[in-house]
């Protein structure tokens, strides 16, 4: 039973990602398509937060920071050095690297949850500023200027690797974007299953309990903020070659409280659900936009509110309950557990 | 290990005191436990006895003097270094993975020792040995009280330390669970050194070991069980304390 479970919870995800990556092209015109790409990047992003935050244990306030240093590290890169390989590279490395020290700072200073919090939103913070700040000529790295608060225009695309002249266009923008998400959400779920990624769980369920087993818990924390960061970064890249463009916004609060908002709606402690959180919610930003009636900010105040109060383990944890439940059982560790009656089925 | 023919100890307390502030928890204490060894600790509520755990797992460094374990001084080594060098711990309040199943809790402890298939096997010996099969796959945060401390038994027990503390194992327990609990011990020592703090008289009496008496963060007495039990001045620290 529980290996059809597992299965099941691999084959789902599975299939409907490929009919999606394959099937999509085929069916949507490129403006939908541009549009779907954008999802699949901010799903991307809500992965990379739903891994430090949801299994972690991690709450990352200001998850922007990483967002934006990926798009910013891709774009001066790029404008830099002309061929987009090494500054796709450099795109993960530099967010991936500033986690790490900031981590090392965090946990190895043992500073408490809450600053944590704090903390990384500051960085964020500090970013945005420090960003916005520098519009004049004479900030600049090598051969790209920082832009201020005007960001950067005409940012070049992803090329093939090592080819120059072979640029990637649209279409082969939403293969990879899909592709990579299909990759990062598989890799996770694949990360959950090692020891590093079950000693992470259990270090949010009770870290004090995981070293006396004699793991060291700092160490653990610094690598899965590490790689969330660096799976931000990311994000942030194709974000930037998505529209050819990097401003401050990439660093901006709201940028951080919509991924944490992602991760609320769809369920904290599971991966789908924030996906799905991302997908609907950056939907609702764009048909918010094409309108004059209702204020995007209100309306996810709104939403962030009803689930909150009504639904606070977010969308994912509930499906699962009620449709899956019934079938297969796949059990994933949530913060609120499922009915007793339905568990005493499975023994 | 050393030259000489006193056995060194498994672990040994020197002169070691811990302070919080203005309140002394504990009070230049000396204690050693042999390889082996079954040693209780009893005093009542405030003693020290938590206090001298976190001291020996590494949780709050000491004020002063020295603590060795196997002779290495391990004052300010990280808990998790301490739990490596094998020092497990059952704590007052349980520390367990409420919201992982039990056959998934066992699973972190047994892969600290274990890797592949081992893991798995090492999961269900001790699975077998505590009697929790039948709720192998059930949630720890939904269990009763009594299974959720075995449970945290069974995390100890899996990394395989030559030294556990337990502090209060069967404390809130039915009758029925403190005999087994009692009855468990007398396995585990087999294979490792313990110290257990208890209140339950009942209870020392059936694991019957050497006892130290801690009052106000300071030993009162030290020795055999019925020497102990019987001794006027515990009974007036203890004893009366507890009735009252
Ligand atoms: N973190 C702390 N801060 C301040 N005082 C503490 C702290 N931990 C313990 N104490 C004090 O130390 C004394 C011993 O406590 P404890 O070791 O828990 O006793 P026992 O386990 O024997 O009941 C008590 O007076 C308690 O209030
Ligand atoms: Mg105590």
């Amino acid at each position: 039973m529980k290996i059809a479970g597992i299965r099941l919870d691999l084959i789902v995800p599975g299939v409907c990602g490929l009919a999606l990556l394959f099937g999509l092209p085929i069916f949507l015109d490129l403006f939908s398509l541009l549009q779907v790409t954008l999802y699949a990047i901010m799903a991307i992003l809500a992965l990379s937060l739903a891994f430090i935050w949801g299994y972690g244990g991690i709450l990352c306030l200001g998850h922007s920071a990483f967002f934006g240093l990926g798009a910013y590290a891709y774009a001066i890169a790029v404008i830099n050095i002309g061929e987009s390989t090494a500054p796709f590279l450099i795109a993960i490395l530099v967010p991936t690297l500033a986690a790490a020290a900031v981590g090392y700072f965090m946990f190895y200073g043992r500073i408490s949850d809450v600053y944590v919090g704090v903390m990384t939103l500051t960085l964020a913070l500090i970013l945005f500023n420090v960003v916005n700040s520098t519009s004049g000529a004479q900030y600049h790295i090598g051969k790209a200027p920082i832009g201020g608060y005007n960001g950067l225009p005409n940012v070049p695309g992803l090329n093939v690797p090592f080819d120059p002249d072979n640029s990637l266009d649209p279409g082969d923008m939403y293969y990879l974007c899909m592709g990579l998400l299909i990759v990062v959400y598989f890799g996770l779920r694949w990360l959950l299953t090692t020891r590093f990624g079950r000693v992470a769980v259990a270090i949010r369920e009770n870290e004090k309990r995981v070293e006396f087993i004699g793991y060291d818990s700092r160490l653990h924390k610094l690598a899965t903020f590490t790689i969330g960061g660096g799976l931000a970064g990311l994000a942030g890249c194709l974000f930037v070659n998505w529209g050819a463009y990097v401003s401050p916004t990439t660093f901006s609060m709201m940028q951080s409280a919509q991924v944490i908002i992602w991760v609320l709606v769809g369920g904290v402690g599971t991966l789908f659900g924030p996906m799905i959180g991302a997908v609907a919610l950056s939907w609702l930003t764009v048909e918010v936009g094409s309108q004059q009636l209702i204020d995007a900010n209100l309306l996810f105040g709104a939403i962030l509110l009803v689930f909150v109060l009504l639904v606070p383990r977010g969308i994912m944890p509930v499906l699962i309950d009620r449709v899956w439940g019934r079938i297969s059982l796949p059990r994933r560790p949530v913060f609120t557990a499922p009915p007793v009656a339905a568990r005493e089925g499975k023994r | 290990m050393s030259g000489s023919n006193v056995p060194q100890p498994l672990i040994e307390a020197r002169n070691l005191t811990m302070r919080f502030g203005g309140v002394t928890a504990i009070a230049n204490v000396d204690l050693s436990v042999a390889e082996g060894e079954l040693r209780c600790l009893i005093g009542p509520n405030g003693a020290g006895k938590s206090t001298f755990f976190k001291m020996l797992t590494g949780q709050v460094m000491p004020s002063e003097g020295e603590i060795l374990f196997r002779g290495t001084r391990i004052n300010g080594f990280e808990p998790h270094d301490i739990a490596r060098l094998g020092i497990g711990i059952k704590t007052q309040v349980p520390n367990v993975f409420d919201g992982l199943t039990v056959r998934e809790n066992l699973w972190i402890a047994a892969s600290r020792r274990n890797r592949g298939k081992a893991t798995e096997r090492a999961v269900a010996r001790e699975l077998e040995r505590l009697e929790l099969g039948s709720i192998a796959d059930r949630l720890v945060g939904q269990l009763a009280h009594g299974q959720r401390q075995w449970i945290e038994l069974g995390l100890v027990l899996l990394t395989e330390p030559a030294l556990i503390l337990l502090d209060e194992p069967a404390a809130g327990m039915t009758e029925d669970e403190t005999v087994r609990t009692a009855k468990l011990i007398g396995i585990i020592k087999q294979s490792c050194a313990l110290i257990v703090v208890e209140h339950d008289m009942k209870f020392i009496r059936m694991i019957a070991s050497r006892i130290t008496v801690f009052d106000r963060g300071r030993i009162l007495v030290e020795g055999e069980a019925d020497a102990v039990l019987s001794d006027q001045r515990v009974r007036d620290v203890y004893l009366g304390k507890r009735a009252a």
